[in-house]
């Protein structure tokens, strides 16, 4: 009943805003797309992490850009784009494996601890990212192929990067899925998000899954970092925003589940570009409500489970 | 273990069941067993009376001495910032402490606060206050923000343990990008300065020595309120639903209610303490309500002990000395670099905060065999 009002309300929308002015209604849905394309590949190694070890890693935002800055500054020194998308996700994924072998397992089970750690963290590795690269914007040179604009019916010229970023994230997103649905190691993971116990007790080495999950979901933050940082920008306080995001994405989707971080993602991103093209003074608060929503009907996210 | 282990283990327990044992804790948490006559006989003067050690007396009379022997900069700068400071990381200790319950958004509540003062009362942007006299605003402001904390309360509930942390901290932001970006209530970017102060029978409220006074008087009122509802009935369910919210509900303990209670009683203690904050500052800007600001309040909290209502202002004084002498001490502007350090150590080494590290040292010193406290872990 609600959803189909809801539904209603959308459509009657679109149908207004095409009739209205089609190329802002459709560039905009492109450009709620890409962005929550960048929210999904952030917020989906935070729902990972966060399903398998209930470490909700406020540090996540920091691996973002500190993802974004390595690889900005591999992608400097060898003018290779894609070797500094790889450096974003290998060098997050290193401080994410050093996090969880260090600090995180020696604290397990106590979920708040864990959490004003990965606080702690933030705060440091922020005001370091800060004294090394300062406060200036730095932006990336993609290679040729996907840099330009193309053009589309409707909305005519779309920066072609943001369309190979929609296109990267549904491949991720595949990817992520197929190893987790298919292959050995995805299998105990989410076999540890149903019970780690159980799993422990098969004679599984979770810690060694644990470590995997926990350099995956940081390395995803990484390749966001750079990725984002080529469709926007990279500068101090990026962090805080993709952190918000990821966390409003993973309440509305529900905690632990990449699916779900990819409707979530969806609808976040969705509705904050269309809050932007049409009433850009509320924008913020869409995204609010939102939430509010999704918490007052189903309190775990949509397609979230009981812990 | 070991037979020295063991021989340890039983002095210990020898030693708590001996009547004359020293409670290292500030006060027993509940009445000592005095004799049933005496109970009885004792008003509640005495009562408190009893309590009165000499460490409060040596304290009360520092703190209200302080102001006159300090010089302006620190009465006005360091002691009364610590005390609002204080006051909003004690709302975070009652609802973390005793309640369970870590939020995130008790800068908010408190921003929220100061942007009430600045609404309904004066301020440079005429064309948004409303003007109202300061006893309004205020009273107003304080209902605003109280009624706010509550409806976070309200949301965050639904969900339990770890995720209230994440929805609190959504919350937060979301609030401080409205307050950014909207112009028609929150002014935007520039927020409000020029706040109006009160001016009570001729004093200047924002003069060193009288403002001190007012936010002490806050401040002491704030940590009585928490000392007495953490053993009123009301803090004493909290606790219990802290520790075991199933079996509470199963007792006939209205789970929620409680729990959206604490979030009200706390966001008035935030509230208020965001009100002093906006008289200190003269202003109020989105940035009082940035992510940063949220954390500080929890860093203030953890810092100085979340088990203990104290150890929020001792918190909040160690964060205000060292956000204001970081700069002598340190590389100039790594302030964030050492406060989160700082914090880090605290929660890897001593989950108790300073007051934690204080006691350990002074049980170390003294060499006393103390009970062992089943606390919660942190």
């Amino acid at each position: 009943m609600l959803l189909a009002l809801l539904a209603l309300a959308i459509v009657a929308f679109s149908v207004w805003a095409i009739a209205d002015n089609a190329p802002l209604y459709f560039k905009t849905l492109l450009n709620g797309l890409t962005l929550a394309s960048l929210y999904f590949l952030v917020a989906s190694g935070f729902t990972l992490v966060f399903g398998l070890m209930r470490n909700v890693n406020l540090a996540h935002g920091s691996l973002y850009l500190l993802g974004a800055y390595v690889g900005w500054v591999v992608g400097d020194h060898t003018g290779s784009w894609l070797l500094a998308v790889a450096a974003g996700f290998l060098s997050a994924a290193l401080l994410g494996l050093l996090m969880q072998v260090l600090v995180f397992r020696h604290m397990e089970g106590q979920d708040l601890r864990q959490t004003l750690v990965t606080i702690g963290l933030s705060i440091v590795l922020a005001d370091l990212m800060l004294w090394g690269f300062g406060g200036e914007i730095y932006t990336f040179d993609p290679p040729p192929l996907i840099y330009g604009s193309t053009v589309l019916p409707v909305v005519e010229k779309f920066p072609t990067f943001r369309i190979a970023v929609l296109i990267a994230a549904i491949v991720i997103g595949i990817g992520l899925w197929t190893f987790l649905a298919r292959t050995r190691v995805g299998m105990m993971i989410r076999a540890g998000v149903d019970d780690r116990g159980m799993l422990s007790a098969s004679g599984v080495n979770v810690q060694l899954v644990f470590a995997i999950t926990f350099a995956i979901g940081a390395g995803l933050a990484g390749l966001a970092g750079v990725v984002g940082g080529t469709a926007l920008s990279i500068s101090p306080g990026e962090d805080t925003r993709y952190l918000l995001a990821s966390l409003v994405v993973v309440i509305v989707g529900g905690m632990g589940s990449v699916v779900g971080a990819s409707i979530g993602a969806l609808l976040i991103g969705l509705a904050e570009q269309f809050g932007l093209a049409y009433a850009p003074t509320y924008s913020v608060v869409f995204t609010f409500v939102i939430m509010v929503v999704a918490l007052a009907f189903r309190p775990r996210g949509i397609l979230g489970r009981a812990a | 273990m070991s037979a020295a282990q063991w021989r340890r283990a039983m002095n210990s327990a020898a030693a708590a069941a001996a009547p004359t044992v020293r409670v290292p804790s500030a006060r027993p948490r509940t009445a000592l067993p005095t004799s049933a006559a005496n109970a009885v006989a004792t008003s509640w003067w005495t009562r408190w009376s009893a309590r009165i050690r000499a460490r409060h007396v040596v304290v009360l009379v520092a703190i209200v001495v302080y102001p006159f022997v300090a010089s302006p900069f620190f009465a006005y700068q360091i002691g009364a910032q610590a005390l609002a400071l204080g006051l909003i990381a004690l709302s975070l200790t009652f609802l973390g402490g005793y309640g369970g319950m870590v939020s995130l958004a008790q800068m908010s509540v408190a921003g929220l606060a100061g942007y009430g003062v600045a609404i309904f009362g004066t301020s440079s942007a005429a064309a948004i206050s409303l003007g109202w006299p300061w006893w309004l605003a205020t009273a107003l402001a304080i209902v605003v923000a109280t009624a706010f904390a509550a409806a976070v309360g309200w949301l965050s509930v639904r969900t339990e343990g770890i995720y209230t942390i994440m929805i609190t901290l959504a919350i937060g932001v979301a609030f401080f990008y409205l307050a950014q970006q909207n112009y028609t209530v929150f002014n935007g970017f520039q927020g409000f300065s020029k706040l109006g102060v009160p001016e009570v029978l001729g004093v200047e409220s924002r003069d060193p020595v009288p403002f001190y006074f007012v936010a002490l008087a806050c401040a002491l009122a704030g940590y009585f309120l928490v000392k007495h509802l953490v053993r009123a009935p009301f803090g004493i369910a909290l606790q219990g639903i802290r520790d075991n919210p199933r079996r509470m509900a199963s007792l006939g303990y209205a789970v929620t209610a409680h729990r959206v209670a604490a979030y009200a009683v706390s966001g008035l203690l935030a509230a208020v303490g965001g009100v002093l904050m906006a008289w200190y500052n003269g202003r109020i800007s989105p940035g009082t309500v940035n992510l940063s600001a949220m954390i500080s309040i929890l860093i203030i909290a953890v810092l100085g002990g979340m088990k203990h209502p104290i150890g929020a202002f001792v918190g909040a004084i160690v964060y205000v000395l060292l956000q204001n002498f970081a700069i002598d001490l340190f590389v100039r502007e790594r302030f964030n670099l050492v406060i989160g350090a700082g914090f880090l150590a605290i929660v890897l080494f001593s989950p108790d905060g300073l007051l934690g590290l204080w006691a350990k040292l002074r049980s170390s010193l003294v060499k006393t065999q103390t009970p062992q406290q089943t606390r919660r872990q942190l």
